[in-house]
């Protein structure tokens, strides 16, 4: 009895190696046709706008004046504006910004989200006030506010930062601390749920300290609710920066965003629509494919619907 | 319940307090100097008599505590007096635009009309659309009819308003020519002739906010009666023998609407707030679109105040919306 048996058959399924849940997960996605195609989607515009450059390498800010207003040619497959810039070379310069801000935008909601939501479901005594801080955020009105503080701010970011990097800055925490509430209360109410379970009454048993309680056992498991909170996060990043640059309060006009470059066409709508068909295809398209990949990941998520 | 309405009612002052603190802090910090605009003959000692006669010479609290008398004080009974005639606020200083140095209240009340005929109307219709299509997708749940209805709601919220709106009039109003691009505010309504050019002119905007609107409500709907077609007393009603038509209309319905209401309840602030962008593409001029031009033009009494007025319906439609709950669903008692 003392010698090593032989491997055990993996044909048997108790001594397969334990499978990793998030395989489950992905296989719970898969079979979300709108998710798949959504990721799919995603994945071919954000190659695009990082990977086009590489390939199509005229300059966005290109200025060639005799070429101006030019429908879609060899030359220029979508077509040039009114100073004879490039529009594919435009359109991928302006994705790679809206995309940027979208992600930074979200990865700051989410930090400032998780953050309060933890603190609030943990540590009793924090609450109280942190939820009523949230129902406060929660009844500003966030579109106008938002314009209030670009209008306000954006000239001393630019004098201190540069005209972009000042701007992004901007637009980025002015996004991230008008979009954390949602996933602050999600959170929070889920760290409620958690606290009562055995695992973490074990945990406390043995005398874990609150930092590591909360790193190692509680964050693991709000992670799919911050997950889907975080692609929501990106479509509604994308949509206000676009809806800022339409209302000409974002970007500067020689630094093209998809928001930018649909509001620079309205101008021009009447004479060359396509102009601003193109902008806009490419924000809705994105949007909707993050938006679908959110449902996808929460059902996937969701252990009561995995593997039905 | 009615204590706890006048609690929550209570417990709003605090709030409304918190947020007008932070628009005027927010104004009142940020970089930038109104008189920065003024020409640069003007002598210094003059520029400054023009600072303080814009009460910028007093210390912060001062000047939020004056603020926040006239805003709140001053300006209800100025508007009082207009609407019966009376002098409650004869000698009390108004909040006065700094672009047309007119009264702001007054702007806003010309503006109001707009922006309730146009926003308004599309909240109705895209209300009155979501919720049969909310019930039937739900009956029929994996249909054809339900799975088209998820595509046009995603789309709906997906797609943003300033695309919807423009790639509206690029088809109907460039390219079809049936209806006008821009909205005409000072059309007045008068024949039958005149009543069809309104319709004409409000059907874009109107169409373009319905569709944003009925997206999430219709959603809303359908998740709750999915939740109510499952439960035991529908089976109960089906097992007495009642029409099909009855249990889905009379018992799955009104216990469906109750969360439908206060989600319908909470999205009215957002007509007001939300519909900036539509009015901007169709250049209605509404309260969005006088927000727009005042943040433009610098006029920090005006965007204020129409940032508080915002917040103050937020705070009372979620007053309404939580009160709603209470009064429609008799399992949720607040006392």
């Amino acid at each position: 009895m003392t010698e090593p048996t032989a491997a055990a058959p993996l044909s048997d399924p108790a001594n397969r190696p334990p499978r990793n849940q998030w395989w489950d997960v992905l296989d719970q996605f898969r079979t979300h046709r709108g998710a798949l195609i959504g990721a799919i989607v995603f994945i071919v515009m954000v190659a695009t706008v990082l990977l086009g450059p590489w390939v199509w390498s005229i300059d966005p800010t290109y200025i060639d004046i005799r070429a101006r207003n030019q429908g879609p040619t060899f030359a220029h497959p979508l077509g040039t504006d009114q100073l004879g810039r490039d529009m594919l070379a435009r359109m991928m310069a302006g994705g790679k910004v809206s995309i940027a801000v979208g992600f930074t935008a979200m990865l700051l909601s989410l930090f400032l989200g998780t953050l309060i939501g933890l603190l609030a479901g943990y540590f009793k005594n924090l609450d109280g006030p942190l939820m009523r801080f949230t129902d406060l955020f929660l009844a500003l009105p966030l579109l106008p506010l938002l314009l209030v503080m670009v209008m306000l701010f954006r000239e001393a970011l630019s004098a201190r930062f540069g005209p972009e990097t000042g701007v992004f800055i901007l637009i980025v925490v002015a996004i991230g601390i008008t979009s954390w509430m949602q996933t602050a209360r999600i959170v929070r109410g889920d760290v409620l749920a958690l606290k009562e379970r055995e695992f973490v009454l074990a945990a406390r048993s043995i005398g874990t300290p609150s930092r590591r309680m909360i790193l190692r056992h509680i964050l693991p498991n709000v992670m799919s609710p911050v997950m889907v909170s975080a692609t929501l996060g990106i479509a509604n990043a994308i949509i206000t920066e676009s809806a800022l640059s339409f209302l000409g309060l974002g970007f500067p006009p020689d630094f093209p965003t998809w928001g930018r470059l649909l509001f620079d066409a309205v101008d021009y709508l009447q004479q060359y629509p396509s102009r601003v068909i193109w902008p806009g295809l490419a924000i809705s398209l994105t949007v909707l494919s993050v938006n679908y990949m959110g449902d996808g990941l929460r059902d996937a998520l969701d252990p009561r619907i995995r593997g039905r | 319940m009615f204590t706890y309405t006048v609690r929550r009612l209570l417990l709003a002052i605090p709030t409304l307090l918190f947020i007008s603190l932070i628009i005027f802090l927010l104004l009142d910090l940020a970089p930038g100097d109104p008189t920065a605009q003024l020409p640069l003959t003007i002598p210094p000692e003059v520029r400054e008599k023009i600072r303080e006669s814009l009460g910028l010479g007093q210390p912060v609290y001062v000047r939020y505590l004056l603020w926040l008398k006239q805003f709140l004080v001053a300006e209800p009974l100025h508007v009082f007096d207009t609407m019966f005639g009376t002098g409650f606020a004869d000698g009390m200083q108004r909040v006065i635009s700094w672009q047309t140095r007119s009264p702001v209240a007054d702007i806003i009340a010309q503006r109001m009309p707009q922006t309730l005929w146009v926003v308004g109307l599309s909240y109705v219709i895209g209300t009155l659309i979501a919720l049969p299509i909310g019930i039937i997708s739900a009956y029929r749940q994996y249909s054809w009819f339900d799975q088209i209805g998820a595509l046009v709601s995603m789309i709906g919220y997906s797609v943003p308003t300033f695309f919807t709106g423009v790639l509206l009039i690029v088809v109907f109003a460039v390219n079809l020519g049936w209806f006008p691009s821009i909205y005409d505010t000072t059309h007045v309504v008068d024949s039958w002739d005149a009543f069809v050019f309104q319709v004409r002119q409000m059907a874009m905007p109107v169409f373009v906010l319905a569709l944003y609107n009925a997206a999430q409500i219709s959603r809303f709907m359908r998740a709750s009666m999915l939740d109510n077609l499952a439960q035991d007393y529908v089976r109960t009603a089906r097992a007495k023998g009642m029409s099909e038509k009855v249990v889905v209309l009379l018992h799955v319905l009104r216990n469906s609407m109750i969360p439908v209401v206060t989600v319908i309840a909470l999205g009215v602030p957002t007509i007001f707030g939300g519909a900036i962008i539509t009015e901007q593409v169709f250049k209605v001029n509404g309260l969005g679109q006088l927000l727009i031009t005042a943040i433009y033009a610098n006029d920090i009494p005006m965007v204020q105040t129409l940032t508080f007025i915002f917040a103050v319906l937020i705070v009372l439609f979620n007053l309404i919306a939580d009160v709603l709950y209470g009064m429609l669903d008799p399992r949720i008692r607040y006392d």
